[in-house]
């Protein structure tokens, strides 16, 4: 009896090709993936050697490339990225630190959510920019004020998101657990919480996004350094490739931020990995 | 500890249901779930209730595991009583529930899952609660899938674990809630005889839900047949097939003959149930 093979398992060998496959996948994903930047690359420029009507008016790849190289040597461009994930960073940091734990309660404990939730739904939908005037105000600076900001886009998206997981999970593992003699607070650690894992990750991913959406707005209004001031201030000086080495680096600094979440995702939870 | 499993573990776990009664609140009026429903269960035996869906065995069974409240009766397990009108429900370890959809915990490893119940009832340490389930995997031939996250296991496999998880623990009573539904008939025949593995190692005395009238004569002791809503029991039958039992008595002149015996009543109330059309309670 104890030597006979479990079904439901592949062999560890089958189990490495089929991993050797994925990789080989990969590659062949990340191949396509250049070359559909190239080719969006290539039509742009010859959009604009063309003069076709709107695309005339944005500096052609090249110029932006010509641009970009000579940021490289501006320390000011590296201290203007370290600067905008700073902020992020702390924003959306203090946002999971208050938020995860505030919506599993509120997932939990039926009273407190009808208590707490209707507060939730009326600040839930002012857009977190609405908040930049008053901020400004109570903050007692600037920068102080930028990072409320952010902490906003990233926190009722957490709450929110963090709560309903907890009321997705099945009754079944809770009673499970009751049932193999577990107490309300090992439940509350060892139950709720992994089991809301998946959804506080889907909340932290979404409020990335909405942080550097955030981040942006905040310092072109209120702002004297990163990404956001960086891309704006050169539209003011009127140096035009300059614009677009600023949006994109805000877009790779959001991908790069919305990665690491992913990666940290599948570190902690390794049961939700297909393979 | 280390006993699950093992023959030397004496036979434990009378419970007596008498007449056990539920009645649920709805909104059109109240619903008798369960009425005046007696068993005796002795010690180690092996019960198997047979009834139409959504006529209220999951009702007494959350009774005896005691998330849910009876309303009338009570249920005495090994001289205490440990649910009635008066007695507030509270589950113990000593009632492990193995659930209709499985409920392994899919953040956990398969050793993991295991060792939960000594581990969250501090029977013993983390270490050793940890080696003793290894043990008992490996006593049951899973022992390669001790490290696997249970949602890279087939269904069978994932509710063989939950039976060792359960019995880990060693309950007086170990209840089963149509564990096998979701399975097809051939991983069904397969897990029958798995499971009568582990009943005949560790003499836990078993209370099994199902609709399907086979399964409970090939497994049980006694087969319990209750009445569509509100349940009653409605017949019983002794089933004396020799132990250990293998799949080709299924089609044996004894198995048949036993099955004869109450065919008639579990489809009379089958069609009751399905005439009247109503959703499963609870």
């Amino acid at each position: 009896m104890s030597t006979q093979a479990v079904p439901g398992t592949a062999p560890v060998g089958a189990r490495a090709a089929r991993r050797a496959r994925w990789r080989g996948l990969a590659n062949v994903h990340a191949i396509r993936g250049a070359a559909g930047i190239l080719a969006f690359l290539a039509l742009w420029q010859i959009g604009v050697l063309l003069h076709l009507p709107v695309v005339a008016k944005v500096p052609a790849p090249l110029e932006v490339a010509r641009a970009a190289a000579g940021l490289l040597h501006d320390p000011r461009y590296y201290v203007d990225w370290a600067v905008s994930f700073r902020r992020v960073a702390i924003g959306f940091v203090i946002a999971q630190v208050l938020g995860v734990p505030l919506g599993l309660v509120m997932g939990w404990k039926t009273t407190f959510r009808y208590v707490t939730f209707p507060i939730f739904e009326v600040l839930r939908p002012i857009p977190p920019l609405a908040w930049v005037p008053l901020s400004i105000v109570f903050w007692p600076t600037t920068e102080q004020s930028i990072i409320f900001v952010i902490f906003l886009g990233a926190f009722f998206t957490t709450v929110i998101n963090t709560m309903s997981g907890v009321r997705a999970l099945d009754d079944r593992y809770v009673r499970a657990a009751i049932s193999l003699g577990a107490s309300p607070a090992t439940i509350f650690r060892r139950i709720i919480f992994p089991g809301a894992l998946p959804s506080i990750f889907t909340g932290m991913a979404v409020g990335m996004g909405i942080t550097w959406s955030v981040l942006v707005a905040a310092e072109i209004i209120a702002g004297r350094s990163g990404l956001g001031f960086f891309t704006w201030e050169a539209y003011v000086g009127g140096a035009f490739p300059t614009i677009i080495v600023g949006m994109v680096s805000i877009g790779v600094a959001g991908y790069l931020a919305s990665s690491s979440i992913r990666l940290v995702a599948k570190r902690v939870m390794p049961w939700t990995s297909r393979l | 500890m280390a006993a699950a499993l093992s023959p030397a573990a004496a036979p434990k776990g009378a419970v007596s249901l008498r007449s056990v009664g539920k009645v649920y609140a709805a909104p059109g009026g109240d619903v008798v779930a369960v009425e005046d429903w007696t068993l005796e269960i002795g010690a180690g035996e092996f019960v198997a209730v047979v009834g139409p869906s959504g006529c209220g065995k999951t009702t007494l069974l959350n009774g005896i595991a005691g998330f849910d409240p009876i309303t009338s009766g009570e249920i005495v397990l090994d001289g205490k009583r440990i649910a009635s009108a008066a007695v507030p429900a509270k589950p113990g370890a000593d009632r492990v529930v193995v659930f209709q959809n499985g409920a392994l915990f899919p953040w956990k490893t398969v050793v993991d899952n295991v060792a939960y119940g000594p581990i969250v009832q501090r029977r013993s340490s983390r270490a050793e609660a940890l080696r003793e389930a290894r043990t008992l995997l490996a006593r049951v031939g899973l022992r390669d899938v001790a490290d696997a996250y249970p949602s890279r296991l087939s269904s069978g496999v994932q509710r063989r674990v939950e039976m060792v998880r359960a019995l880990i623990n060693e309950p007086k009573i170990l209840l089963l809630d149509e564990p096998f539904r979701a399975l097809d008939a051939t991983s069904k025949a397969v897990m029958h005889e798995e499971l009568l593995k582990l009943y005949d190692a560790s003499h836990t005395t078993v209370f099994f839900i199902t609709h399907d009238l086979d399964e409970a004569i090939f497994l049980a002791d006694r087969v319990v047949v209750s009445t569509t809503r509100p349940a009653r029991v409605k017949a019983i039958l002794r089933v004396d097939l020799p132990r250990p039992r293998d799949f080709r008595m299924t089609a044996s002149s004894d198995f048949l003959a036993l099955k004869a015996q109450v065919a008639d009543v579990v489809h009379q109330e089958a069609e009751k149930a399905f005439r009247r059309g109503e959703r499963e309670l609870a």
